[in-house]
């Protein structure tokens, strides 16, 4: 309970992945559904941190293996997050409105 | 038996970043879910120091807290009026889709703690930084630069979609 290993952070980021779903199931603000998408990119994040620090590698370098795939990640969610909201600046521009229920027709 | 200051420092930023992830995923105000994600960040940004990735904590406070939470914010502040954001982050079919949460977070739990996970007995407590940049230059050169060209056309890309048309602007206010 107390020494702190590597299901502690599964069933953590568990959890957040399962909030990021709901986040971005539930929502219908544009906005409120990217900030579940990082909210499940942040939990990946983690689960490999935490599987290099912990899981043995085959090779003696090969933990920053997990280190490197991470800063990908970080690297494609900035990607991400700056054409999403670009899109929905867009979307705003055009309609007033980001709710994606309201947002149903794609041309003119 | 006196209780480690590990486990206290881990379950105090497990509870900070479940806590703001409760409020992202459902607060009824939109401006309340984009602060909170700053807490998330942040929380995980204090996971990698605790998994002693040194690089990765620096990253994740430069690139996610300086630049993606304030990039929300400022999306945030500029779709909304703020003095009606009070329901400005309404939900659908949450009561279907939390059962179905809780029914994933089970089996994702039973996994994880039924698994037997190959745990190395020693520790990797190497400071990272030269790691991975012997890494980035040889076997993962390749990645990197398609990283690059990817930031770039995203930075093309985003600059596109997002533009104004200027020149319609000024029309409509000289009509106008």
């Amino acid at each position: 309970m107390f020494e702190i290993g590597l299901t502690h952070f599964l069933v953590l980021t568990s959890i957040l992945f399962c909030l990021g779903f709901i986040t971005v199931v539930t929502r219908k603000n544009a906005i409120g559904i990217l900030l579940g998408v990082e909210l499940i990119l942040n939990a990946a994040t983690i689960n490999f941190i935490a599987f290099s620090h912990y899981v043995e590698s085959p090779t003696a370098e090969g933990f920053i293996g997990g280190h490197i795939f991470a800063i990908f990640i970080i690297t494609m969610a900035a990607a991400e997050a700056a054409v999403s909201l670009a899109i929905v600046m867009g979307v705003y521009n055009y309609y007033k409105t980001i709710e994606v229920d309201k947002v149903a027709v794609m041309r003119d | 038996m006196p209780i480690p200051i590990s486990a206290i420092a881990f379950y105090a930023i497990a509870t900070i970043i479940v806590a703001s992830a409760l409020i992202v995923a459902f607060s009824k105000n939109i401006v309340y879910s984009a602060f909170a994600l700053l807490g998330t960040l942040i929380g995980a940004a204090a996971l990698y120091i605790f998994l002693q990735s040194d690089f990765l904590a620096a990253t994740q406070v430069i690139v996610y807290i300086g630049g993606i939470a304030v990039l929300f914010l400022f999306a945030v502040m500029l779709t909304h009026n703020i003095e009606k954001s009070v329901g400005s982050n309404p939900h659908m079919g949450l009561r279907t889709v939390v059962p179905f949460a809780f029914l994933v977070l089970g089996f994702l739990i039973y996994a994880a703690v039924d698994h037997n996970w190959n745990i190395q007995a020693v520790r990797n407590s190497d400071p990272t930084v030269h790691k991975i940049g012997n890494a980035f230059l040889n076997e993962y050169l390749l990645p990197f630069e398609f990283a690059s060209v990817i930031l770039l056309v995203v930075l093309v890309g985003a600059a596109l979609v997002a533009r104004r048309e200027i020149g319609a602007r000024i029309s409509q206010r000289e009509e106008s």
